[in-house]
This record gives structure tokens, C-alpha cells and sequence, in this order.
């Protein structure tokens, strides 16, 4: 079994405020994050999986099987976006990077068998880091 | 607790299936499946498992471990072309994937020593892609 990390790389922005809160607890919550013109950051995404390797090929992923699929329902959905007012789920739920993690999941997840219809590799963690100073990271 | 040292090596390579077509290597390996090689400033980083000893406070000497990453591993494989100069790779597609668990086998015999264990083997082959393996247990 082997596990493979792949990095890549979006530029988004984002406005940090929750629905429930008030505008001074919101302040006082998200701080800068609050800014209600919004900001944003290079994120780099890392996206490990497991498998066998394939004796033919001596690789244990097709990576260009992984490239499109994070291109396509990641990369052209968040890169040079607004996360807020262009992807749809962050109207109601705040663009944490925690909840970017659950969404970034939830996406490959949900097309990992058009990318990998065989029982190999499996989506092992998903690793954010959204500067250089924090990282989020979520396993399967 | 685990203790990783890193090393590094720059060596070519050439990922291609003998058995497929041009067309077909190029598919599955990209621009890798290149025949005349591309290179990578490779970077390795070694984990290992075990407790402190008692007396030396140490889970495993340092030194050591860079002596034998680098008997074992940059010796034979730093600036060489890896599929004409390194065995097994002669016949094994050196892929990530199979350096990695090449350098794994060529370290287990002398860094499982009863007091410490071989955890990972981690290489970097760019920045955006590296392969880690942890062995094969049950």
C-alpha cells in the first residue's frame, strides 16, 4: 500500500460572518476576517490518497485521473472566485477553511468513481493550508 | 516517538512501459515517459519509531542514520540515471512509487534494530507531489 500527496494551488476570496451572530459578536468573533468587502488567499490544497501498486505501471494512483477530477469540480469552481457570492453552498454556510475542507470532501466524494471506477486508490486526507502560519486537515 | 531525518538526491529517470506504445506511455506518464530521461532534485525523509534510550536520551543516533541513508541510498542513486545505472530499476519502472519502496527495502535491514523500528519512507519528487510508504503489515 502506498499513500500519495498531491499539492495543489487556488486563490480565492472569502468574507468570514455567520447569520447568527450580531454584527459586534461577528466583529468580535472573525476579526479581520469580518471585513465585509472580504479578502483573500492563496490556498494550497493537498489531497492524499492509498493504493496498491499496480505492477504494470508502478504507480499507485493514475494521477491524471486525480489532476482532472480536482481541476474540474475543485479548481474551476473555487479558483479566482469568490467563495461567498460564486459557489453557491457558502451563501448560507461560512467559508471557513474548515467548511472548505467538509465541501472539498463532499465534492470528491461524490464524483471519486467517474475518476476511479476501479476499488483503488481511496481518498485518504484532505489538507489545507490557507496561509503559510495555519493548516486544517480532515481524514477519510 | 518518531525521529525523521532528510536527505536529498538528484537523479534522472525515465517512466515507460516497455510492453505499451508511445501513444500509451505518453497517456499514462505524461511527459515523464519521455525516453531519453528527465531528473528531479529528490528529497527523502526517513522516519523512525522507538523510545529514548535511558542513557543516551536518544531514540536513535542521528549520525548513524545519515550514514546509512547515505551508504545505502544517495551513494548509489545521487546524479545517476537511475534506469541504467541503479538495479532494479533496469526492469522496475522507477516511478515515485517504486523508489520509495525500493529505498524502503534497501533501509529495513539496517534500521530495525530490536530498539527502533522503520516507520515511513517519504519522497518528495517535486513540490507538488510526494509518496510515502509505511511498509506492509498486517
Amino acid at each position: 500500500m502506498i499513500h500519495l500527496t498531491r499539492r495543489y494551488r487556488f486563490c480565492s476570496s472569502h468574507r468570514l460572518h455567520s447569520d447568527h451572530l450580531s454584527a459586534a459578536g461577528n466583529s468580535a468573533l472573525y476579526g479581520k476576517c469580518n471585513n465585509p468587502f472580504g479578502h483573500g488567499h492563496d490556498y494550497l490544497l493537498e489531497v492524499s490518497v492509498r493504493g496498491p501498486v499496480d505492477p504494470a505501471t508502478g504507480r499507485g494512483a493514475d494521477l491524471a485521473a486525480l489532476d482532472a477530477l480536482v481541476g474540474e469540480r475543485i479548481l474551476r469552481a473555487f479558483d479566482h472566485r469568490d467563495l461567498n457570492t460564486e459557489v453557491p453552498v457558502f451563501a448560507q454556510l461560512v467559508p471557513t477553511t474548515e467548511n472548505l475542507a467538509l465541501e472539498i470532501r463532499r465534492r470528491l466524494g461524490q464524483h471519486w468513481s467517474e475518476a476511479f471506477p476501479a476499488s483503488w486508490p481511496k481518498l485518504e486526507r484532505i489538507r489545507i493550508l490557507e496561509t503559510k502560519r495555519n493548516r486544517f486537515e480532515l481524514r477519510q | 516517538m518518531l525521529i525523521t531525518r532528510q536527505v536529498d538526491f538528484s537523479a534522472s529517470h525515465v517512466c515507460r512501459n516497455p510492453a505499451l506504445s508511445d501513444a500509451e506511455n505518453l497517456a499514462l506518464y505524461g511527459p515523464a515517459s519521455n525516453p531519453h530521461g528527465h531528473g528531479h532534485n529528490f528529497v527523502l525523509e526517513v522516519s523512525l519509531e522507538g523510545e529514548p534510550d535511558p542513557v543516551t536520551g536518544m531514540v536513535f543516533d542521528l549520525k548513524q542514520l545519515k550514514d546509512v541513508l547515505n551508504r545505502e541510498v544517495v551513494e548509489p542513486m545521487d546524479h545517476r540515471f537511475l534506469n541504467r545505472e541503479v538495479p532494479p530499476f533496469d526492469r522496475v519502472i522507477p516511478t515515485a512509487e517504486n523508489i520509495t519502496m525500493e529505498i524502503w527495502r534497501r533501509l529495513e535491514p539496517h534500521l530495525n534494530t530490536g530498539r527502533v523500528r522503520l516507520q515511513c519512507v517519504r519522497l518528495r519528487e517535486t513540490e507538488d507531489l510526494a509518496v510515502e510508504y509505511l511498509g506492509e503489515r498486517p
